[in-house]
């Protein structure tokens, strides 16, 4: 733009600000800074030493499988027969069709593909088995489920879901009713005795490497299962009870993702199988929208309109009516 | 006074050096900020209300936070599970963020009904605006990054919403170790550089003057600053 056609343009007052010439008065801002510095360091002190920080206790793997045996035995049966919440993901774990979320064409789930595999059934159940030294029932009946054909691991696994429906916990150990569910009884069986012991966790997160920061396969087995929901939910931390907010006991967590939170507790995103992708793209549209707020008419003027600008500077005001 | 063209060439002694890239960026940074503009002692007589004191108290938060985050940092991502002093820093560190976010949204909110953006200030507006938003990803990955049944649940429950948008296949909330590298790493990088041009943007224009402000209104200066700016 020429300095010709600046000059010409109108004076808009929600875009344009005449230069201050008023009065200027001495201001000591490295003291405020250093002033501000003392008084919230005695805020946060005060804050740390009245009401701490929550710490809640991770859980593992042997945690779950001691306290609720049965939960997950069910969990385990849905990875190995690929029915998961995990297995029918899509990508970036997998590949299943139609799993990855859209809004139309718009589906980039799909467009970036699978970046971290994920195989259920390999990963978190036959691959740790095949870890076990020593268990010959174990290995035997990895054989047998692996040489099975399709039609025939179906139905074992078919046969075993529903008795582990009924299946109870004495003293921490599984106990499932009989039925012809093969050699899947022993796999399920073997692998909760190994998650017992806490070996389960140590295998999921080696994946053959000594050092491993990479949680991903254990925290999906967790997830999988309800145990983690259950106790999410008695921590008010469930999606329908804005837990994207807030963290274990009576703390404000982040308070700041309201608007994130509040757009899933709203239709359709509450109920819509693509509700991820829906309130992430309104969140990014308002994002922007929030950047390019002095360019967007009529959201630009809003503070102009609502005079709450006069309660600000009014002390301004008020010297400018005086004068 | 003469307005000279930032980073213009005024003296025997930059006519010598005039084509150095040094010489070049030394002179621009000395125009665009004057060590009074930088750090004025003075400030508009409207700059008479609490809110203002918001962006001092969110950059001190920020402060806080960088600090306590270090000490957690130096002893490690485990220390504070295992030692009460390490417990006592991590609050002392989840305070402060939530401290600095508590700030920073009503020092959003009052430059949001001043329209801080008028007068050339709008990218002063949307550095402030981009700094938020990195802050909250960076707050995020702390989350996640505590080791404990919050990261569990929490990184389990986003990893639907960043998956949604294609994110996950290259940033995953699961991965522990990527996670805690950004925490500690580019985040905190991205926030203090963002925070950092949003500062000097401020030196560099001025805060903003109230609506109907007008030359001919306002009553004649009393003290200015050398550059005749106002400088906040």
């Amino acid at each position: 733009m020429s300095a010709d056609r600046a000059k010409r343009r109108r004076f808009n007052p929600d875009r344009d600000a005449h230069e201050w010439k008023g009065a200027y008065l001495p201001y000591d801002i490295v003291k405020e800074g250093f002033v501000a510095l003392l008084a919230v360091a005695v805020l946060i002190v005060l804050l740390a030493v009245v009401f701490s920080s929550p710490d809640e206790p991770a859980i593992t793997l042997k945690s779950w499988s001691i306290a609720d045996p049965v939960d997950f035995a069910q969990t385990a049966i849905s990875e190995l027969d690929g029915t998961s919440a995990t297995a029918t993901y899509g990508p970036p774990y997998n590949t299943t069709p139609d799993a990855a979320q859209h809004m139309g064409f718009f589906e980039p789930e799909q467009w970036f593909g699978v970046h971290q595999p994920v195989d259920t059934a390999q990963d978190f159940v036959i691959g740790p088995l095949r870890t076990l030294p020593n268990q010959p029932a174990t290995q035997a009946a990895l054989n047998l489920y692996q040489s099975a054909p399709a039609a025939q691991q179906s139905a074992w696994t078919t046969a075993y879901e529903k008795a582990v429906a009924n299946a109870t916990a004495v003293h921490g150990r599984l106990r499932v009713p009989a039925g012809r569910y093969g050699p899947v009884g022993v796999i399920i069986g073997s692998l909760t005795a190994m998650a017992q012991t806490g070996g389960l966790d140590g295998t999921l997160l080696s994946e053959g490497q000594f050092y491993n920061t990479n949680y991903t396969k254990p925290l999906l087995f967790l997830a999988d299962g309800t145990y983690l929901a259950n106790k999410a939910q008695a921590q008010h931390l469930a999606g329908d009870q804005w837990g994207m907010m807030n963290e274990t006991g009576n703390y404000p967590g982040q308070a700041w993702l309201w608007l994130y939170t509040m757009w899933y507790q709203v239709a359709p995103m509450n109920t819509s199988s693509n509700g991820d992708l829906e309130v992430w793209v309104i969140m990014m549209v308002l994002s922007l929208a929030l950047i390019f707020l002095p360019f967007i008419p009529v959201l630009r003027s809003i503070p102009r309109w609502t005079h709450v600008y006069r309660l600000i500077w009014r002390r301004h005001y008020r010297e400018l009516s005086l004068s | 006074m003469t307005d000279i063209p930032i980073g213009a060439v005024t003296t025997e002694e930059d006519r010598a050096t005039a084509d150095q890239w040094t010489a070049r960026i030394r002179r621009r940074a000395e125009a665009a900020f004057p060590p009074k503009q930088l750090l004025p002692d003075r400030q508009p007589a409207f700059m008479a209300s609490w809110i203002y004191v918001f962006g001092v108290l969110t950059l001190v938060s920020l402060t806080w936070v960088i600090v306590t985050g270090c000490i957690l940092a130096i002893m490690g991502p485990s220390w504070w599970h295992v030692s009460s002093t390490g417990h006592f820093v991590n609050s002392l560190h989840l305070w402060s963020v939530e401290c600095f976010f508590f700030f920073m949204v009503i020092h959003l909110w009052g430059k949001f009904f001043m329209a801080a953006w008028r007068g050339k200030r709008r990218l002063t507006w949307a550095t402030g605006v981009v700094s938020f938003l990195v802050s909250v990803a960076a707050a995020f990955t702390g989350y996640l990054t505590q080791q404990n049944f919050d990261s569990q649940w929490i990184s389990t429950q986003a990893k639907d919403g960043i998956n949604s948008t294609g994110a996950g296949a290259f940033w995953n909330v699961l991965n522990f170790g990527q996670m805690l590298m950004w925490h500690i790493v580019l985040l905190p990088i991205g926030v203090t550089i963002i925070a950092g041009l949003h500062i000097l943007m401020v030196r560099r224009r001025g805060i903003v003057p109230p609506f109907d402000v007008s030359p001919k209104k306002a009553p004649a200066p009393e003290v200015t600053t050398s550059t005749g700016e106002a400088a906040a």
